[in-house]
């Protein structure tokens, strides 16, 4: 299990450098100049020149890759042109942001996903069965952008039940240690305002959590399917269990591999991409931070951002084979 | 499992970078859906809780500061945030750009314009209790100018100092001298005009010299000034919290206890927003929720003055746009109210010359060229193209939303249908913004191009010098339009100290390029802000840039 795992590490570092080599290219792929964008039409000629010496970009192409992975080697990602600022430091909060609504939009999709999955699977052909899956084709092609902004109409501005953007009240802020505003709130014992954060949360998660649901959906149903026809099955259900417990006990351990990998994937997909939800509700998350990035050709930001989050994907992704093993006794990594 | 995995990484990866390409037109497919959905509803009954906190404004606003320091940016989202925080030695009378006292209760210039003595208010602290003189003054100058001052931190470069007080190498200020501790004493190389319009600009907010030495480059995150507001937090891409200064040197002011300002980066999100008490005043209302906001009893309209051209420019590096006549008969043939009408909801006046109408110097003499097609063929035939021009003419058009211009490529298309009607075929080219000012700046592949300005500092010059000078070549007179009587009339505003008189050179110089016709002006944009209807005392400016801290709210 040791070496498995220092093996699945070691493999992570060309998939890294892999991740840079690419990056880098396609970014100085495009067309634009950065001193262009950022200063403006009113800088100055000279100041644009400075800017382009100073980010070494009047150097060869190679010299400037060798120079980025020299300093990421020493442990420095860069500083953001547009900010000025380290992006160590600046990414942080972006990130803890980001996790936050990844992990409640997953929370969610999960949740009513796995369920609606079992369900269908369970009712084959059923009424429920149909609808849910009808739902589920809906939900994959939903346009984010819409649903977000339907969601402020009726639940923001119609009922005045949830507030319709950003993390927190901002008359009545957060004290923030984490980042993590529910867990802020929770070390601190401000329930109120824990009640708030949770309030701010919904709305986002839901929109954010619509495709990663019906996707898990479906697979858990096709999977679900898959096992219920199985022998141990028959046998289950034979011997008298209550339907219940086979269905949930018996058959989900089974099912729940595939549909462990599309929540690992889906994670990893959200982290890197919920540029749309974090405009519409004003989350500030590491999406737009580098969406952002890119709109200003901020090299430094969108290398290192894509890098972090490419980083965050793998380990995900090991996380989600190493769980195999936790649920299924015939998965032995050697 | 690898497969898996390398391949949705390269689909996140991807996502990221296409979403790049068309963000900008996120909002405008959405806002249409909201606005009539939206129409019956009203700000909710403010609670009690939040009747006792009027003393908190919140604003939303569609991008974030770059930095808190004013001297290293040029964006108008980062000076925003500094105005609140700095002052600058004189200020923009607000709602306009005239220039009256703030740090320096008064001025003196010499006769030969070389020599600025400034009277500086006494008794004025920065938000860290050191005090605010001569010296302070001299330190922050020295750092703008001096390349090699060690509080010019790594990555800093005070774009606004060079552009207006020139580069390093050809800086007008000479010297910058502490006479005592509230006189100091500005020695110019040459005369600039617009030099006490400069100073007025929120660039150059006078920073505490104590904070910049202690904070070092992190004086960009944690700013010190003598302004109304105090910085209190910055949480990235989402909000900045100012907190009063209850040692402001002007008597009274801020009303306010509290200014949060958060970033929203959705139109339709931000006045959802607005419609349901979260933030209490939205900057850049879409002219598509204009209906749903005055149907609204609880919300008001604010209007900021117009400070900004859009343009179509003609490449004179190009035949036939080098023919003046050629250039007259387009400008007659393109229908400005009607592109107001439709593209901009009213909120635009047609544009006669370069300048906008609120600024001085604005010769309101000069008479646009009316939409007269018969004129325009009249002046073709003249020009020797009695059947229109013989090849179709490259139009390039904006393909990101400015102030200026909200959509550039609809414009440019009902500018298209005008020229058919006089036998002109346009092809309209719309390349990446980066790539399109590269394309036009060389004015090798455009013959007419799409674009615009805002006024930075309130003077004439900003406008007509920057972007119609032959000095402006290459640069952002992108027209390659040389007129040696305009560029003396120019260099001669820029040398002369009366106002006045400077106002009767740049009426002149109106009426040459209304005469050349290097441009087509189209509109000056009329930015629309929305707040709650209690909202008292903002005063909107025509750069954008607005003091808070005379706002209150009524009860």
């Amino acid at each position: 299990m040791n070496s498995y795992l220092l093996k699945r590490i070691m493999v992570l570092i060309p998939v890294l450098i892999g991740m840079t080599i690419i990056v880098f290219s396609i970014i100085h792929a495009i067309p634009g100049d950065p001193a262009e964008t950022i200063l403006g039409q009113k800088a100055t000629e000279q100041s644009k020149q400075a800017l382009r010496e100073q980010l070494g970009l009047d150097k060869p192409w190679l010299q400037q890759y060798f120079n980025y992975m020299g300093d990421l080697l020493q442990g420095d990602l860069g500083t953001s042109i547009r900010t000025k600022t380290p992006i160590a430091k600046e990414i942080m909060p972006y990130l803890a942001a980001t996790l936050e609504l990844t992990a409640a939009a997953m929370l969610f999709a999960t949740i009513a996903g796995v369920n609606a999955g079992i369900l269908s699977a369970w009712r084959q052909n059923s009424w429920f069965d149909y609808t849910a899956m009808i739902i589920a084709l809906i939900g994959v092609s939903m346009p984010i952008f819409w649903l977000g902004l339907m969601e402020q109409l009726l639940f923001s501005l119609k009922l005045h039940w949830l507030p319709s953007i950003g993390r927190m009240d901002q008359r009545n802020p957060v004290e923030s240690i984490t980042n993590l505003y529910v867990i802020d709130t929770i070390i601190a014992g401000q329930w109120g305002q824990l009640w708030t954060v949770i309030k701010h949360l919904i709305l986002p998660s839901i929109a954010l959590g619509t495709i990663p649901m019906a996707i898990i959906a479906r697979m858990t149903r096709s999977s679900m399917l898959e096992v219920m026809n199985s022998d141990y099955i028959r046998t289950a259900k034979a011997k008298g269990m209550p339907q219940f417990l086979v269905v949930y006990k018996h058959a989900l351990k089974n099912a729940l591999i595939p549909v462990l990998t599309v929540v690992g994937l889906q994670t990893g997909a959200l982290l890197g991409g919920a540029v749309l939800t974090e405009t519409i509700f004003a989350w500030p998350g590491v999406g737009r931070y580098i969406f952002e990035a890119i709109s200003s050709r901020d090299y430094p930001v969108i290398q290192t951002g894509i890098l972090i989050i490419a980083f965050i994907f793998v380990v995900i992704n090991l996380l989600v084979d190493l769980l195999y093993a936790a649920i299924d006794p015939r998965i032995n990594y050697r | 499992m690898k497969k898996w995995s390398s391949l949705a990484l390269a689909v996140t990866l991807g996502t990221v970078l296409t979403l790049s390409g068309c963000g900008g037109n996120n909002n405008a497919g959405t806002e249409a859906t909201t606005g009539s959905n939206a129409a019956a509803t009203t700000v909710p009954e403010s609670s009690p809780e939040a009747a006792a906190q009027q003393d908190t404004l919140i604003l939303g606003r569609g991008g974030d500061s770059a930095s808190l320091d004013p001297a290293i940016v040029t964006d108008g989202e980062s000076l925003k945030i500094a105005h609140q925080v700095f002052d600058s030695l004189l200020e923009y009378k607000p709602g306009t750009s005239e220039v009256q006292a703030s740090l320096a209760d008064s001025w003196e210039v010499s006769a030969d314009g070389l020599t600025y003595t400034f009277k500086l208010h006494p008794g004025v602290k920065f938000h860290d209790g050191t005090d605010f003189n001569a010296e302070a003054v001299v330190f922050n100058f020295t750092r703008w100018s001096d390349p090699a001052s060690e509080f010019k931190f790594e990555g800093d470069s005070f774009d606004y100092y060079d552009s207006m007080f020139g580069p390093d190498g050809s800086r007008v200020i000479k010297e910058v001298k502490a006479v005592d501790a509230t006189t100091v004493q500005f020695t110019l190389k040459q005369p600039q005009a617009p030099f006490l319009q400069n100073i007025a600009m929120t660039s150059f907010g006078i920073a505490s010299p104590a904070a910049i030495k202690e904070k070092k480059e992190n004086f960009k995150n944690e700013p010190v000034g003598t302004g109304p507001y105090v910085f209190k937090e910055w949480k990235h891409n989402d909000s900045i919290t100012l907190d009063k200064n209850p040692n402001y040197w002007k008597e009274g002011l801020p009303k306010l206890n509290k200014v949060i300002v958060r970033s929203i980066p959705d139109n339709s999100a931000r006045f959802n927003a607005l419609q349901n008490g979260e933030i209490d005043l939205m900057e850049d209302l879409s002219p598509d929720d204009l209906s749903t906001l005055e149907g609204n009893t609880g919300l008001q309209k604010i209007e900021r003055p117009p400070f900004n051209v859009s343009y179509l420019g003609f490449n004179f590096k190009k035949k036939p746009f080098d023919n003046v006549k050629v250039r007259q008969a387009l400008n007659y043939a393109v229908n400005k109210q009607a592109i107001i009408d439709a593209f901009f909801s009213g909120q635009a006046t047609a544009a006669v010359n370069p300048i906008p109408p609120s600024l001085w110097g604005y010769n309101d003499a000069v008479k646009d060229y009316e939409y007269d097609l018969d004129k325009a063929k009249a002046l073709l035939a003249e020009a020797g193209y009695p059947k229109g021009l013989p090849d179709p003419v490259t139009l390039y058009a904006m393909p990101v939303s400015r102030p200026y211009m909200p959509d550039g490529k609809k414009v440019a298309e009902a500018i298209q249908a005008d020229w058919d009607k006089i036998g002109v075929k346009t092809v309209i080219e719309s390349p990446e913004w980066a790539t399109y000012l590269d394309d036009t700046k060389a004015g090798e592949k455009d013959d007419i191009y799409m674009l615009g300005w805002t006024g930075d500092n309130g003077d004439p010059d900003n406008f007509l010098y920057t972007l119609l000078d032959k000095d402006a070549i290459p640069g952002n007179n992108r027209s390659f339009y040389v007129n040696e009587e305009l560029h003396s009339l120019l260099i001669n505003a820029q040398k002369e100290t009366d106002q006045t008189k400077r106002s009767g050179l740049y009426k002149q110089a109106q009426e040459i390029i209304k005469a050349d016709a290097p441009w087509i002006p189209l509109v000056h944009t009329t930015p629309l802000l929305a707040a709650k209807a209690n909202l008292k005392g903002y005063v909107p400016g025509p750069t954008g840039t607005e003091y808070y801290s005379e706002i209150y709210f009524e009860q």
